[in-house]
């Protein structure tokens, strides 16, 4: 049995690590649906305990969808790492030659591509329902595609720090939501900001600035974290 | 190859062991023995590298292992307790990925090493329709893939049913003839073909 080997380099594995990721997450659809549902059902709670008066309704919208992604990206973050840790993935993971930091951005990168991702695109159907007014949508869409990998990067810590605990939910938010808040200061800020006639383009690159700072960062501590959680 | 110099842990302050020297050399077969709760998974798992809390040194080719590290985890290949095996995937796509963890591409391998354990037409279906034993035996595949030259195995004929264990015996004893060098922990009794070691905790528990 000696057939040639073809050794990979760092892009061909993290591509292997990418499919294998986005392979799970289409056997497990529950993963990325409860967060989507999540979103969709809370949101719609708004007019309906708040009073359908479109006036109003475009006035809090801003707020109630970004705190509702904020949320149900924290929902979605508790299968980043669980069936990995149960099965001992998680293992072979830390012992690869492979670095760690690339690994784990690509498992994030995967894991918004799934829940992220979805969460901005029904974003504008449930703007429309909120009655939120036109200037409005394209600051929420370039908000949240660069709001929601933040908010995914930073979770990513806390689900790392806690994928050992059985019931890790409350503790990962307690953790994760302070450090949340900026984006979602800033998040929220710009459509209000776009409401009111003003340029949000000094916001958007503020978000932006949070993206990279989060992504050349947190793979660190999420990979640290990952450490601590296995011993 | 691999040797260890004055390893000592402790854990809930009752000590494991302490001043514990050891190395293994290629051809080289050691088995840790002792009873439940002795720390075998746990020296495994600090000979591996996953576990930081213990005091000494672990030397790889002669060279401390952080030094070398990168070498290190590309010759070691390490089988835990857990199988690491997603069982919403199939055994191919397990199989793939762990490949590709390790730095190499061997599609046209993995059908052979899979029909060679015995899984022959289960390459495709998920995992989690599998039995233990067979999932145990897709987890081994992987050792068989890894291009290392020390296998670490924990507990490794846990589920194997009496061909298996004797399959996996040969391919042990074949590994060290080979010029491989490999730690494993069993309960069952060994019946190599080949010189094997033992080191047993329990002689040296309690020792300070």
């Amino acid at each position: 049995m000696t057939v040639a080997r073809i050794s990979l380099g760092l892009r061909s594995s993290l591509a292997a690590t990418l499919r294998r990721e986005l392979q799970i997450a289409l056997r497990s659809p529950g993963n990325i649906i409860n967060p989507l549902m999540f979103f969709v059902i809370a949101v719609s709670l708004f007019p309906l305990g708040g009073g359908a008066n479109p006036e109003w309704l475009g006035q809090i919208a801003p707020g109630v969808i970004w705190v509702t992604a904020l949320l149900a990206v924290m929902l979605s973050m508790e299968s980043l790492f669980r069936s990995d840790f149960e099965d001992g993935s998680l293992e072979q993971l830390l012992l690869s030659p492979q670095p760690l930091y690339f690994q784990v951005l690509i498992k994030v990168l995967a894991h918004w591509l799934v829940t992220g991702l979805p969460l901005v695109l029904m974003a504008p159907l449930l703007a429309y329902m909120l009655a939120l007014p036109a200037e409005g949508y394209v600051p929420l869409i370039v908000g949240l595609l660069l709001g929601t990998p933040t908010l995914n990067l930073i979770g990513a810590i806390g689900t790392a720090l806690t994928v050992g605990l059985a019931r890790s939910g409350l503790l990962l938010a307690v953790l994760v939501l302070p450090l949340s808040i900026p984006v979602l200061v800033f998040g929220a800020g710009m459509v209000e900001t776009a409401l009111n006639g003003l340029p949000v383009s000094g916001i958007a690159a503020v978000l932006g600035a949070l993206l990279v700072l989060a992504s050349t960062l947190s793979p660190l501590a999420i990979g640290a974290a990952l450490r601590i959680s296995v011993t | 190859m691999l040797s260890a110099a004055g390893l000592y842990c402790e854990r809930d302050e009752r000590v494991l062991f302490s001043a514990l020297n050891f190395s293994v050399e290629q051809g080289q077969v050691l088995q840790i023995q002792g009873a439940n709760g002795s720390g075998k998974t746990t020296l495994l798992r600090i000979l591996c590298g996953l576990n930081p809390e213990f005091g000494g040194e672990i030397l790889w080719q002669g060279q401390p292992v952080p030094k070398v590290l990168e070498a290190y985890r590309k010759g070691m290949f390490y089988l835990g307790h857990s199988p690491a095996i997603n069982k919403t995937l199939t055994p191919l796509q397990n199989l793939h990925w762990f490949c590709a963890l390790q730095g190499f591409n061997a599609d046209n391998e993995i059908l052979h090493v899979l029909s060679a354990m015995g899984l022959r037409g289960y390459s495709d279906i998920p995992c989690y329709q599998m039995s233990a034993g067979q999932q145990r035996r897709v987890s081994l595949a992987r050792m068989q893939l890894s291009a290392a030259t020390l296998w670490i195995l924990d507990e490794p004929f846990t589920a194997l049913d009496k061909q298996g264990v004797a399959d996996l015996e040969i391919r042990i004893a074949q590994f060290a003839r080979n010029g491989g060098a490999v730690i494993l922990t069993t309960h069952h009794l060994l019946q190599l073909e080949c010189p094997l070691t033992v080191l047993n905790l329990d002689t040296l528990a309690g020792r300070r």
